[in-house]
């Protein structure tokens, strides 16, 4: 382990057409053996989660952000420095609710999409939804409970790529979870 | 740029996700490997595409090798291939020293002994199974792969892929004799 800190944050990039064409080639596998769109987008969503609670560990222990105030603060690190770090983007956030409950991450472009055009007959797959099962797991992960979805996507033909996220809840500490 | 963190993350989710469609039944493990090199396989063809945009045509066959060992894997793997072998009739032996997707595995022999020893020499401890994936080579012949091979085999389809795409139609297979080192066997076919 001591071995790997001294390497710095540069020496962790890497080629992003890989990761993009690897995406591309499970959203391919994926549409192959699920029938429905819907199921899809599921299981996309449950492997994004499975990176997001993962991923949180990497990113905590590499940038030094510590426990957020607020939603708004956990708006900001997620947008300028999260996406930043792991896609090289920095999405807006804006459309906050009036309760501070609520907001979007609007990205002009997405990575995941680079090479996509989705056909006509699979109108409902949301393409990039493994990042609502990514944002969702990391949360957790900080006792956040969020509910992530894309409102709109340049795939589908929008301006721009929205995800919309709802805060719901608060995760108690030392939850008993069963066991006694 | 996308992060490095990121790849591996997916990459071992890709793994999962097939591994696990195959416990349902449907499929056979050893065609675990076969999904996982086709996927490489079509993302290597995408790579190769943007990386030789710019490259002057390939003079023979060890021109392309060693596009492969040096451009090719310094940019998805960071790091050059660090032994080029070959018998100059088609065999080429790439070995990565310290392979980036085995870096993150524990580096001694936890995940490479073979399970047939395993099994023969106690019958009863089966514990060790579970790392390893039976693979059917022929209709009687049955062979574990250790877990690390399922961590090679996305690579060898992006191989395959890559020199599919420029000309070379190849059989790429992989072992793992030390973690994290391991080899990749190109073996081209003749048209």
């Amino acid at each position: 382990m001591s071995r790997q800190s001294n390497r710095t944050t540069d020496s962790k990039k890497m080629n992003a057409e890989l990761f993009t064409l690897t995406y591309g080639a499970l959203v391919t596998q994926l549409c192959k053996d699920y029938e429905n769109d819907e199921e899809v987008n599921k299981q996309l969503d449950k492997m994004g989660y499975n990176i997001g609670v993962r991923l949180i560990e990497d990113f905590l222990a590499r940038s030094s952000v510590g426990r957020c105030q607020d939603f708004r603060e956990t708006a900001d690190v997620i947008a300028k420095v999260a996406f930043k770090m792991y896609l090289g983007i920095t999405p807006s956030v804006t459309n906050w609710s009036p309760a501070g409950d609520e907001f979007s991450l609007i990205m002009e472009s997405n990575p995941l999409v680079d090479f996509v055009e989705l056909p006509d007959n699979h109108s409902s797959l949301v393409y990039s939804n493994l990042l609502c099962g990514v944002l969702r797991g990391a949360l957790e992960m900080v006792q956040m409970a969020v509910d992530v979805k894309f409102s709109q996507d340049t795939l589908r033909g929008d301006n721009v790529t929205e995800i919309r996220m709802k805060f719901i809840k608060r995760i108690e500490e030392n939850l008993p979870a069963g066991d006694e | 740029m996308a992060d490095e963190a990121l790849f591996q993350f997916l990459h071992n989710e890709v793994i999962q996700y097939i591994y696990k469609s195959s416990e349902h039944g449907e499929m056979e493990n050893g065609r675990c490997i076969t999904k996982l090199e086709n996927m490489g396989f079509r993302v290597g063809q995408g790579l190769i595409e943007r990386f030789t945009k710019d490259t002057a045509r390939f003079k023979d066959e060890l021109d392309v090798m060693k596009f492969i060992c040096k451009d090719f894997w310094t940019s998805v793997f960071k790091k050059q291939i660090d032994n080029l072998r070959t018998n100059h009739q088609g065999i080429y032996v790439l070995q990565d020293n310290k392979f980036r997707l085995l870096t993150q595995l524990s580096a001694g022999k936890q995940y490479l002994e073979h399970a047939p020893k395993v099994r023969k020499h106690n019958g009863e401890k089966l514990t060790c199974q579970a790392l390893f994936i039976p693979v059917q080579l022929s209709p009687h012949k049955w062979f574990s792969l250790p877990l690390s091979l399922q961590y090679l085999a996305f690579t060898c389809g992006l191989v395959r892929g890559g020199l599919s795409n420029l000309g070379v139609k190849s059989i790429v297979t992989a072992e793992v004799s030390v973690m994290p080192a391991c080899k990749f066997q190109v073996m081209i076919q003749k048209m």
